[in-house]
C-alpha cells in the first residue's frame, strides 16, 4: 500500500513535507494504526501517539485522507491510495504527526468540567432515574480526541475565543445532569459573543466524531436552556 | 546536580490513572502540593478501556454484604491473596462507589433511582450458595466515566500536571530513602528532576510482555522496572490473567459484563461447554477458570472456525435493547475488531493476557514494603505503590473481574492518607545526594549511542513471541527453562541495540527503547518465577505440577533482579476481624 505523510521535525526541518513509504500489508482485517506501526518499525523517525489501539482513549487522531479520524479504529481496507497521513489541522504540530492540544484542553478546562453539588453528601448515593441518567448518553463517551474541534472553521479562526465542539459538549454534559446545582453560573460563562455563539452550526463536528457524538445538538440545547433562562 | 532542571513539590504520584488519581485526589484536597507525572495525557491512561465494572456490596439488587465479597476474593485468589488487605479492600468498598458517585460518575441506575449492578464471575452470596449481583456499572464503560470524573476532580482540586513527561528512574539517597524521580519532558526531550518527600508508583500493568494482549500499547510496567532497578524486589510474578475473551486473532476484551448479562461460550459443536467444568457458576466461574476450559476444548478439538483455534460468545439471545443498553461498547469493538454484530452472531474469543496479579510489593497503606534487616516487610522510606503496578495482595494468583477497579480506588485513597502521615512526620526534605543522578541519566545517554545495531522493534516483538510460547496459560518446566534462556539471550541482545531517531522533539523511538527495557526485566521476572513455582495455583497451571500444594508453595514469591534469585514470604492469612478463611479445594 502507498501512504503519503506529513514530516515535520523543527530541530532539522525548515518546513513540513510529505514523505511517501510503501508497505507489503493484507489490508484486510487491519486498521490504519497498524499500519503506521509497521511504517513505525522500518523508520522510527516517525512521531505519532497511540495508546489503547481500540477507540477509548483518544490519542491518534489524524488527518486521514483529508477527514479527521482515529487511525486504531479506521479500517485500512476502506481507505483510497496514497493515503495521505496529517496532523490535525488548525492546531500547531509538534513533530510529524504530533499536534499541541494545549489551546484544546484549555478550554475543556474553562467549562468547569466537574459535577458541582453543595447539599451536604448523603450517605448512599444520591438518586437519578434511569430517564434523568439517560439525558447523559451521548455526552459522557467523549473521550477528548480533538477531532471535533480541530475540524471546526469557528475553532481555526477564534480558538481563543470560542470554546469548541468538544468543550461545549462536555459543558452540556453537566448541565444535563440532574446532579449538577450550577446550572446558572455555567450558563452566564457561556453567555457570551463568542465563547458559544461562534458556532455556525456548520456540522463538520458531527461528522467527525468518531463516537458518534453530536456536539451541534449539545450546542443548540444550551442555546435553548440560554433562551428559556430569558423569559 | 549538575544542570538538570528541579521541581521541587510535597508528593509526586507517577501515573495517571484511576489509582493515581484517586491518590492524588486524596492529596490534593488535603492542600497537599501535588504533581502527577504521566506519560500520556491523563485520560488515555489505560483504565480508560476497563469495561463492565466495580464491584461493592451495595446490595442495590439483591441482599449482599462485604463479608461474602471477601470470601469470593479470598477463593478468587487459590488463597494467596493477603486476608488483611482483602478484608480492608471489600469492606471500603461501598463507601468509595458512593463517593465516586458523588464525584459525577454517570453510573447506570435501576429504576428506583439507585447505582445499578451486575452479575459478574466468582461473586456469589452466602459464602458460595447462589450467583451474586455485586459489580456497579456505567454501561460498559466504567473505566472511562471513573477515570474522566477522577480527572475532572483534580482539576477542581488543582493538582499539578506534568502530562507527557517519561519517569526514567526513582531518585535515592544512602539511607535508602526515595527521594523523587529523574524524567524527561517528551516534546522537548529536556530531563527534569523532580523531588518530593513522598513518590507513589501507579504506574499500571504489564501485559504487553505478550503478543497478545488486551492490554493498552502503553502498559509496559515502567514503575515495575523502576522499582526493580532500585533494588527493590518484585512479588508473584508468575501469576498473570489470561481473560477468556479476548477477540480472537486481534486480543481486544469482550468484557466480563457480556457473561454477566447473560451470554454464553460455545465450541464447535454448540455445546454450552462450561457447564462441564462449573456445574454450578457455568460461564460466571472465574477467569482462570474459564480460560483453561477453553485452551482445553480447543486442545481436545472442539474449536470453533476453520482452523478450528477459537470459541464463540453467544449474545443474540439477549436481545438488541440489552446489548444496546448494557453493552454498547463491546458491541461497537465486536462490530470493529471482529466485524460480528453481536446482536446477529456470536463473537469468536481466545483467552488473551490481560492483567497482572503480582507487582511491587506494598501493605494495605500502599507503602513499599521489602525484606531487610527485621523482616520480609519492612517500609522502603518515602515510597508507595497501588495499582495494577502494585501487589497488595488482594488478587493473589487470580483477580476476581470488578476488583481491579476497586483495588485503584481502595489503595490510592489509603496510600493518599499514608502519605499523609508521613510528610507529617517527615516535615522537611532531604537532601539528593549528588551522585543520585548519574545511573539514571546514564541510562538515558545509552540511548544516544551511534553506530550499528538491532532494532528496538525486533526485539520487542521476539521477546513477546517467546513469552506467549513459553509462558502462556498451561506452562511446563522444560518449556519454561527454554523460556528463561531465549529471554535471557534478548536481555543481552538489547544492551547492543540501537535506535536511529537523533532528535530531542517527541522521539517516540526512544520512549520505546527504554520501554522495553523494562518489560525485559518484567518479562525475565515473570518467567523466572513461574518456573520456580512448582505448583498449579489460580492462573499459574503447569502441565508437570497440576495439583495445588499449600504445603510448600502457600507463599508470596519474590524475584530480585540483581543475580535473578528468588526469595519467599508467607501469606497473611489473619483478617483485620474476621476469621480466617483457611484454603479449601476450590470449585465454582
Ligand atoms: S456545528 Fe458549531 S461547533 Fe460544530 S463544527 Fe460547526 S461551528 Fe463548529
Ligand atoms: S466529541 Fe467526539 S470528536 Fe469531539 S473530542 Fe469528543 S469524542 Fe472526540
Ligand atoms: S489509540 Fe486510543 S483512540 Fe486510538
Amino acid at each position: 500500500m502507498r501512504f503519503s505523510i506529513y514530516r515535520y521535525n523543527p530541530e532539522t526541518d525548515a518546513k513540513p513535507y510529505m514523505r511517501d513509504y510503501q508497505l507489503d500489508i493484507d489490508a484486510s482485517g487491519k486498521m490504519l494504526l497498524d499500519a503506521i506501526l509497521l511504517l513505525k518499525a522500518q523508520d522510527e523517525t516517525l512521531s505519532v501517539r497511540s495508546s489503547c489501539r481500540e477507540g477509548v482513549c483518544g490519542s491518534d487522531a489524524l488527518n486521514i485522507n483529508g477527514r479527521n479520524g482515529l487511525a486504531c479504529i479506521t479500517p485500512l481496507s476502506d481507505l483510497k491510495e496514497p493515503i495521505e497521513l496529517r496532523p490535525l489541522p488548525g492546531v500547531p504540530v509538534i513533530r510529524d504527526l504530533v499536534v499541541d492540544l494545549s489551546q484544546f484542553y484549555h478550554q475543556y478546562r474553562a467549562i468547569r468540567p466537574y459535577l458541582v453539588n453543595q447539599d451536604p453528601e448523603p450517605e448512599i448515593e444520591r438518586l437519578q432515574a434511569p430517564e434523568q441518567r439517560a439525558e447523559l448518553d451521548g455526552l459522557y463517551e467523549c473521550i477528548l480526541c480533538a477531532c471535533c474541534s480541530t475540524a471546526c472553521p469557528s475553532f481555526w479562526w477564534n480558538p481563543d475565543k470560542f470554546l469548541g465542539p468538544a468543550a461545549l459538549l462536555q459543558a452540556y454534559r453537566f448541565l444535563a445532569d440532574s446532579r449538577d446545582q450550577a446550572t446558572n453560573e455555567r450558563l452566564d460563562y457561556l453567555e457570551d459573543p463568542y465563547r458559544l455563539f461562534r458556532c455556525h452550526t456548520i456540522m463538520n463536528c458531527v461528522d467527525v466524531c468518531p463516537k458518534g457524538l453530536n456536539p451541534a445538538l449539545a450546542i443548540g440545547k444550551i442555546r435553548s436552556l440560554l433562551v428559556k433562562r430569558t423569559i | 546536580m549538575t544542570n538538570v532542571a528541579k521541581r521541587t513539590f510535597d508528593t509526586l504520584v507517577i501515573g495517571a490513572g484511576g489509582g493515581g488519581l484517586r491518590a492524588a485526589l486524596q492529596l490534593a484536597d488535603a492542600e497537599c502540593h501535588v504533581a502527577v507525572v504521566s506519560k500520556v495525557f491523563p485520560t488515555r491512561s489505560h483504565t480508560v478501556a476497563a469495561q463492565g465494572g466495580i464491584n461493592a456490596a451495595l446490595g442495590n439488587v439483591s441482599p449482599d454484604n462485604w463479608h461474602w465479597h471477601m470470601y469470593d476474593t479470598v477463593k478468587g485468589s487459590d488463597y494467596l491473596g493477603d486476608q488483611d488487605a482483602i478484608e480492608y479492600m471489600c469492606r471500603s468498598a461501598a463507601q468509595l462507589v458512593y463517593e465516586l458517585e458523588h464525584a459525577g460518575v454517570p453510573f447506570s441506575r435501576l429504576d428506583n433511582g439507585k447505582i445499578y449492578q451486575r452479575p459478574f464471575g466468582g461473586q456469589s452470596r452466602e459464602f458460595g450458595k447462589s450467583q451474586a449481583t455485586r459489580t456497579c456499572a456505567a454501561a460498559d464503560r466504567t473505566g472511562h466515566a471513573l477515570l474522566h470524573a477522577l480527572y475532572q476532580q483534580n482539576l477542581r482540586a488543582k493538582t499539578h500536571f506534568f502530562d507527557e513527561f517519561y519517569a526514567v528512574d526513582l531518585l535515592k539517597d544512602a539511607d535508602g530513602y526515595v527521594l523523587g524521580v529523574l524524567a524527561f519532558e517528551i516534546e522537548t526531550g529536556e530531563p527534569l528532576v523532580i523531588e518530593a518527600r513522598t513518590t507513589l508508583l501507579a504506574t499500571g500493568g504489564a501485559a504487553r510482555i505478550f503478543q497478545s494482549s488486551t492490554n493498552a500499547l502503553i502498559n509496559t510496567g515502567d514503575g515495575l522496572g523502576m522499582t526493580l532497578r532500585a533494588g527493590i524486589p518484585l512479588q508473584d510474578m508468575e501469576f498473570f490473567q489470561f481473560h477468556p475473551t479476548g477477540i480472537a486473532g486481534v486480543g481486544n476484551l469482550m468484557s466480563e459484563a457480556a457473561r454477566g448479562e447473560g451470554g454464553y461460550l460455545l465450541n464447535a459443536a454448540g455445546e454450552r461447554f462450561m457447564e462441564r467444568y462449573a456445574p454450578n457458576a457455568r460461564d460466571l466461574a472465574s477467569r482462570d477458570v474459564v480460560s483453561r476450559a477453553i485452551i482445553t476444548e480447543i486442545r481436545e478439538g472442539r474449536g470453533c472456525g476453520e482452523r478450528r483455534d477459537h470459541v464463540l460468545l453467544k449474545l443474540d439471545h439477549l436481545g438488541a435493547d440489552v446489548i444496546k443498553q448494557r453493552l454498547p461498547g463491546i458491541r461497537e469493538l465486536a462490530m470493529r475488531f471482529a466485524h460480528i454484530d453481536p446482536i446477529e452472531r456470536p463473537v469468536p474469543v481466545f483467552p488473551t493476557a490481560h492483567y497482572m496479579m503480582g507487582g511491587i510489593p506494598t501493605d494495605r497503606h500502599g507503602r513499599v514494603v521489602a525484606p531487610a534487616m527485621f523482616g520480609p516487610e519492612e517500609a522502603v522510606p518515602g515510597l508507595y505503590a497501588v495499582g495494577e503496578c502494585a501487589c497488595v495482595s488482594v488478587h493473589g494468583a487470580n483477580r476476581l473481574g470488578g476488583n481491579s477497579l476497586l483495588d485503584i480506588l481502595v489503595f490510592g485513597r489509603a496510600a493518599g492518607n499514608h502519605i499523609l502521615e508521613y510528610l507529617r512526620d517527615n516535615p522537611y526534605p532531604r537532601e539528593t545526594p549528588p551522585d543520585a543522578l548519574e545511573v539514571p541519566l546514564q541510562r538515558l545517554r545509552r540511548w544516544e549511542r551511534p553506530g550499528k545495531g538491532e532494532t528496538v522493534y525486533r526485539i520487542r516483538e521476539e521477546m513477546r513471541s517467546v513469552m506467549e510460547r513459553h509462558c502462556g496459560v498451561f506452562r511446563s518446566g522444560d518449556l519454561m527453562t527454554e523460556g528463561i534462556r531465549k529471554v535471557e539471550e534478548l536481555h543481552d541482545r538489547l544492551q547492543h541495540a540501537v535506535i536511529h531517531d537523533r532528535s530531542k522533539v517527541f522521539n517516540t523511538a526512544r520512549i520505546e527503547a527504554l520501554e522495553l527495557e523494562n518489560m525485559m526485566e518484567i518479562a525475565l521476572a515473570a518467567i523466572i518465577s513461574a518456573q520456580a513455582r512448582q505448583e498449579s495455583r489460580g492462573a499459574h497451571s503447569r502441565e508437570d505440577f497440576p495439583e495445588r500444594d499449600d504445603d510448600h508453595w502457600l507463599k508470596h514469591s519474590l524475584y530480585f533482579m540483581e543475580g535473578r534469585r528468588m526469595d519467599y514470604k508467607p501469606v497473611r492469612l489473619k483478617p483485620l476481624t474476621a476469621e480466617t478463611f483457611a484454603p479449601k479445594a476450590r470449585s465454582y
